[in-house]
């Protein structure tokens, strides 16, 4: 290694310092954290129908992308329907219809394909395989399948013997499924039980002792208790500590920004200032609007920003306060207009409409450090029950992408306007999203990408989007 | 962190977020030699790091206060009357200073370190434990490897105060007979009959895992951080950046290059870490010029972290201390007076630095050997970390230029070795003045400002 010292130079973008010329030793220069990812892995699903596996799929799946490793879920059932168009009845299931064993095995084999096209042609990373995979000769076609090509496999199992939870989850997902359209609901619940019967026969669960050199969690009665077995890696250990911290009990989570700020009247970004006349108003409002929601047992968090903190003394209980919350740091754009920042860094303003979520101020940070410094915010609401958050509009945009699964092109452009509450609630595999308006009036702050984001352009279309302001 | 201040009821300036309402018991359970203590010390080291009030209770030191001199395993016998009153005594006294810990010192948790390996005696502490309000979780470790287990011996047992008085094989012998004694009254937590209480069984150092009904956060996280740890020997480097322009002016913060000496010190660090013939090494540096300039001259790949970037010194960012005093006298002696808490304006704390670094901590207990460059204030709490040390020594302790720390895990805690790589460097180390008084001549304020250009 030649001992001249290589010139580094600091990327406009994402202000990463990298050597000057072409190759350099770091690795994952975009990110504020590296992600431990070399290898991709597959996780694959095991258990009875009914048991959670498409839940566990899909959240998961959200949790990984929003922490920035590309994921994606591969569900049988819908390999299945595009197969064979019409679902007539349970008899497809049987173990003993030869025919559509054939057409099940040929399906599966297909996902698998599809799951190694997204790791070498799309950059994918994780792959989540949802299916029953009950039986250890389905296990092993995969294992196989995956050291064959060199990715490491994680099983998640849920297992689960109340009859309760079983039919919970049949009412909420099964029953609306393409696959009892034409089903009224009696006949749908008796058809779906008699599916379930044909996997039950066969049904291996993973052992601690036979299965003993794979990895994998098993979930027992939706996370009382787990058993965990061989975790090999990083991504492996974050998704068991995920697993264990989420839960099912119904619950509501409320989204508000801070009452309107004074820097917000001027327009100004960041900064720690307090709340407008009207913002003040907002608090109060607030404060009915969570009493008239008679919510059980709310825990209210805040940041460490005056702002929040007023908004929060409104409502007379009991808070907590989270630095992790702050706004995004705008480094040395912070207390400017947008029209001072095209003033003083026209380049930089254009940068940022480049790549809205990569970008980092001068100083400061990215919609992706963000993300990052979020995480602990996100899985300690995985588990609690019912919360208020009082943010701000970066944090509140990276909150509820995480919630309604949103991509990093729409996230920094997600409207979270002032003294507007949402309410998220869990259903089915998704998040109900409901947006209660207190009527208070407040200044808009959200800027839209303006149409021209080249470096070179004038400062009428920098500033075209900007909402206005005192 | 032991030794920070941390008041209830300031519930509106108490900056973290609650994890115990109530305080946590945390039971090892195990037979001898299986690592309860071993993770008792870690567990308690990184609750306290992470600023939750913890301290462990090893009855086997209280036994050792009752009963001065140990003879032999006799002790230990299961029809040995005596000793089992003497036992459960001991028991009894650690679980008093456990309750005056928790409801009169501000404690949060406590980890009661013993064998506890009947259900009887865990049934006794269920009920101490909700007569006075606390919740309980299990750690219990279950090991049959000989290797693992005779390894534990060597390293621990035999050094014990318990076997000053034995040659080795006879302290071996020993000791293996005192397993006996327990194994035939253990009863393993069960999945089916133990199923209303809160644990976590560890299987052969961690191969698996089976854990039960974690109640809370605090829980959560003890579970997570157990999952992580191993017993794989292995050694972590920390240094900081080669020194940088802005340390030779004197300056605080900043993102400036190496100087002419720290472009030395990275290359001598290149060699050094060359000779030291390192299996595996995994560099990590933060995502400032000079940590990553540093890395560069060692020549192998690295990874960059924005969570190992030094404090943030906000309105005080490439001042020197001359300025900081005149500009802001009264911040200067604020933060004299506690430098783990005081945050600089605008800026943050020594505190949300260690919050900042969690997540690095927790990769470097997953990973093996590693060098992490990184910078002053962020090497204090990294290095407070690994020693075990309290609020009040962290922001102080010396990290000095062109100097790395080679930590290597051993028994209960950290070996460390300084290598001095003979590259001169300023001094970036200013202790403690005498007078942290806010009135303060500037001169006091100036005592112990290191030299610089």
């Amino acid at each position: 290694m030649s001992a001249e010292q290589k010139e580094l130079t600091q990327t406009p973008l994402l202000k990463i310092w990298v050597p000057g010329m072409g190759s350099s030793l770091g690795q994952r220069r975009g990110s504020s954290r590296p992600q431990f990812t070399n290898c991709p892995t597959m996780i694959v699903m095991v258990g009875l129908p009914a048991r959670g596996k498409t839940y566990i799929s899909k959240k998961l799946t959200r949790y990984l992308n929003w922490i920035g490793v590309p994921t994606q879920v591969f569900n049988l059932g819908q390999y299945r329907r595009e197969v064979l168009q019409t679902y007539k009845n349970y008899e497809f299931f049987r173990p003993d219809n030869e025919e559509a064993m054939k057409i099940r095995r040929a399906y599966a084999s297909n996902a698998l394909k599809d799951i190694a096209s997204y790791f070498t042609k799309e950059q994918g990373q994780v792959a989540v395989l949802d299916a029953t995979n009950t039986t250890r000769e389905r296990r092993g076609v995969i294992i196989n399948f995956a050291k064959e090509k060199g990715y490491k496999v994680f099983f998640i199992e849920s297992v689960c013997d109340d009859p309760e939870i079983i039919e919970a989850n049949t009412m909420q997902v099964k029953l609306s499924s393409p696959d009892y359209e034409n089903y009224d609901k009696e006949e749908a619940l008796v058809d779906f039980l008699k599916r379930i019967d044909c996997y039950k026969m066969s049904y291996v669960p993973l052992d601690e002792e036979k299965d003993r050199h794979l990895s994998f969690i098993k979930i027992f009665n939706v996370g009382s208790r787990y058993l965990v077995n061989r975790v090999q890696d990083h991504i492996q250990s974050r998704i068991v500590y995920y697993l264990m911290n989420i839960h099912v009990t119904p619950r509501s989570i409320y989204l508000s920004r801070h009452g309107e700020s004074e820097l917000n009247l001027l327009g100004r970004i960041g900064g720690d200032t307090g709340l407008s006349s009207q913002g003040q108003k907002y608090a109060k409002a607030l404060a009915e609007f969570i009493r008239g929601q008679s919510i059980k047992d709310l825990k209210v968090w805040t940041s460490h920003m005056k702002r929040t903190i007023q908004t929060a003394e409104a409502l007379g209980v009991p808070y907590e306060q989270w630095k992790a919350l702050n706004e995004i740091d705008a480094g040395v754009c912070e207390e400017m207009t947008y029209e001072e920042i095209q003033a003083t860094h026209p380049e930089e303003f254009a940068l940022r409409d480049q790549d809205k979520y990569r970008y980092r101020y001068p100083k400061g940070e990215s919609y992706e450090d963000l993300v990052h410094r979020l995480e602990p915010v996100i899985m300690e609401l995985e588990r609690q029950e019912n919360v208020l958050v009082i943010c701000h509009q970066a944090v509140m945009r990276c909150l509820l992408a995480y919630f309604l699964d949103k991509s990093e092109d729409d996230l920094p452009y997600l409207k979270c306007p002032l003294h507007t509450v949402l309410k998220l609630t869990p259903l089915a595999y998704g998040c109900k999203v409901e947006s209660f308006y207190l009527n208070i009036q407040a200044v808009n702050t959200h800027r839209d990408r303006p149409t021209n984001v080249n470096v070179a352009r004038k400062p009428e279309e920098a500033l075209q989007t900007v909402p206005e302001h005192l | 962190m032991r030794g920070a201040d941390r008041s209830k009821n300031t519930q509106n300036l108490d900056k973290r977020v609650c994890m115990t309402n109530c305080p946590t018991l945390i039971v090892t359970v195990g037979l001898p030699a299986r690592g309860k203590t071993y993770i008792s010390k870690k567990l308690t080291r990184y609750l306290n790091w992470i600023d939750v009030p913890t301290k462990e209770f090893n009855v086997g030191q209280y036994r050792r206060e009752c009963v001065k001199i140990y003879k032999s395993f006799e002790f230990f016998r299961p029809d040995n009357e005596e000793g089992l009153k003497i036992r459960k005594q001991c028991a009894l006294a650690a679980l008093n200073d456990v309750r005056q810990f928790l409801m009169d010192e501000g404690g949060q948790v406590a980890v009661f370190d013993a064998t506890n390996t009947t259900r009887e005696r865990r049934e006794t502490i269920l009920r101490f434990a909700e007569q006075n309000g606390f919740k309980v979780f299990f750690v219990e470790s279950v090991c049959e490897d000989p290797d693992v287990i005779a390894e534990n011996i060597v390293q621990v047992k035999l050094g014990s105060p318990d076997y000053t008085h034995c040659n080795t094989e006879e302290a071996v012998a020993d000791f293996m007979k005192r397993i006996k004694c327990y194994e035939n009254s253990y009863q393993p937590l069960d999945e089916e009959l133990d199923g209303d209480l809160s644990f976590i069984k560890i299987i052969d150092v961690g191969r698996r895992y089976l854990v039960n009904r974690v109640q809370d956060h605090i829980q959560s996280r003890i579970v997570y951080y157990l999952m992580n740890i191993h017993i794989t020997p292995r050694s972590i480097y920390l240094c900081r950046h080669g020194e940088s322009d802005l340390n030779i002016k004197g300056r605080i913060g900043g993102d400036s290059g190496l100087s002419a000496k720290g472009q030395e010190f990275a290359k001598s660090l290149g060699q050094f870490i060359q000779s030291q013939n390192i299996h595996d090494l995994k560099v990590w540096t933060s995502q400032m010029k000079r940590t990553i300039q540093t890395a560069e001259a060692v020549g192998v790949p690295y990874e960059q972290w924005k969570a190992l970037n030094e404090i943030d010194a906000g309105v005080c960012e490439e001042l020197m201390y001359e300025e900081i005093q005149q500009r802001y006298p009264l911040e200067f002696a604020l933060r004299d007076q506690d430098k783990y808490r005081y945050r600089y304006p605008k800026g943050e704390s020594y505190e949300d630095l260690v919050q900042r670094l969690e997540p690095v901590i927790m990769e470097l207990e997953r990973q093996e050997n590693v060098l992490v460059i990184c910078h002053q204030a962020v090497m204090r709490c990294l290095l407070a970390y690994f020693l075990d040390k309290t609020a009040e020594e962290l922001p102080y302790l010396k990290c000095p230029l062109h100097t790395v720390l080679k930590l290597t895990p051993v028994a209960y805690g950290c070996k460390v070795e300084s290598v001095c790589l003979n590259v001169d460097a300023v001094n970036t180390h200013r202790d403690r003045p005498s007078n942290v008084n806010v009135h303060r001549t500037a001169e006091d304020a100036l005592q112990t400002v290191p030299p610089h250009l």
